[in-house]
């Protein structure tokens, strides 16, 4: 089995009203080092072991779980023991 | 003529959407449940607002994926009249239906509230009963409503005058340029956020948005008249 970890985030360029606003927060916490804040999303995908589950996880990505026309995503895959 | 007013499981304007067409527009309406195939035997497909599946990861990324989706786009294929409203908006988004993406409200809340539309384009077979450059008023009642694309895109867009609505004034949500409503470059098929369903009676503070379902009944109503 795979554990495919998915981390989708608005692209760079694009304004992030999230980020923004937790960008804000931060600076009237006094964290005056704060640059810039992005508010992304973390997915977890358990998939069957087969040769091609990298394209399959690209696919999905471009498919469904992010929005290529103002998001960028990027994953990891891990091996894990299945049940 | 012959309405379809589809129904995601989420979807929450259907019934009104179906009430501006049956009683106010005087024409007929069908709710058809997202889980069909077939949508030939209509005239018009209308996607109405709400929180199909619960807007998760994205709204209107799920709903794409249902089955009348495919019958929709062969709607659209066939130059029918497809209007999709708020959610029904960002659906057409994510299908490709339409050119661009949803982003969160700039001041990430969510509004409701009636809101000033400038009618930017009214060569449109949504927007002929309307002046060109005309204010109305219409409410909107979105979360996310943050329109973005690209610069090609958006200037693509100026240039085959798609852009059929923009916020007069005040720019509730932060969309790029302004921009409330859109349409594909054949004109048969109509983005917006702002709710003309909910604008169709006095009583509801505004009966701005009647005139975009005329627009489309009487355009048709040229295109079939009968000649025998």
């Amino acid at each position: 089995m795979y554990k495919i970890k998915v981390y989708v985030t608005l692209k760079q360029g694009v304004l992030d009203p999230q980020g923004k606003a937790v960008e804000k927060a931060l600076h009237t916490m006094d964290y005056d080092q704060v640059q810039d804040v992005r508010v992304g999303k973390y997915m977890e995908l358990i998939m069957e072991k087969s040769e091609n589950v990298g394209s399959k996880v690209e696919e999905m990505c471009q498919r469904l779980l992010a929005n290529p026309v103002i998001e960028d995503y990027r994953y990891e895959m891990e091996e894990v023991v299945g049940q | 003529m012959k309405f379809a007013v589809v129904v995601f499981p989420g979807s929450n304007c259907d019934v009104d959407m179906f009430h501006a067409i049956q009683d106010e527009l005087g024409e007929e309406a069908v709710f058809v449940p997202h889980s069909e195939y077939d949508l030939s035997s209509f005239d018009a497909i209308l996607l109405p607002g709400g929180f199909s599946y619960g807007d998760y990861l994205r709204s209107g990324a799920i709903a794409r994926f249902a089955p009348i989706m495919k019958a929709v786009q062969e709607a659209a294929d066939e130059g029918k009249p497809v209007l999709g409203v708020c959610n029904g908006f960002q659906i057409l988004l994510e299908s490709g239906l339409l050119p661009g993406a949803m982003k969160q409200n700039r001041d990430v809340k969510f509004m409701c509230r009636n809101v000033k539309l400038r009618v930017e384009n009214n060569k449109t077979m949504f927007t002929n009963q309307y002046e060109s450059g005309e204010s109305i008023v219409i409410p909107i009642a979105h979360g996310d409503g943050n329109y973005e694309c690209d610069d090609t895109t958006w200037e693509e867009m100026i240039k085959n005058n798609q852009i059929v609505f923009r916020y007069d004034g005040h720019n509730p949500n932060g969309s790029k340029d302004d921009i409330a409503g859109i349409m594909n470059k054949r004109g048969n098929v109509l983005g917006m956020m702002p709710h003309p369903e909910r604008a169709v009676d006095s009583l509801l503070g505004s009966k701005d948005g009647i005139r975009l379902f005329q627009s489309i009944l009487i355009l048709w109503r040229e295109n079939h008249v009968v000649t025998s």
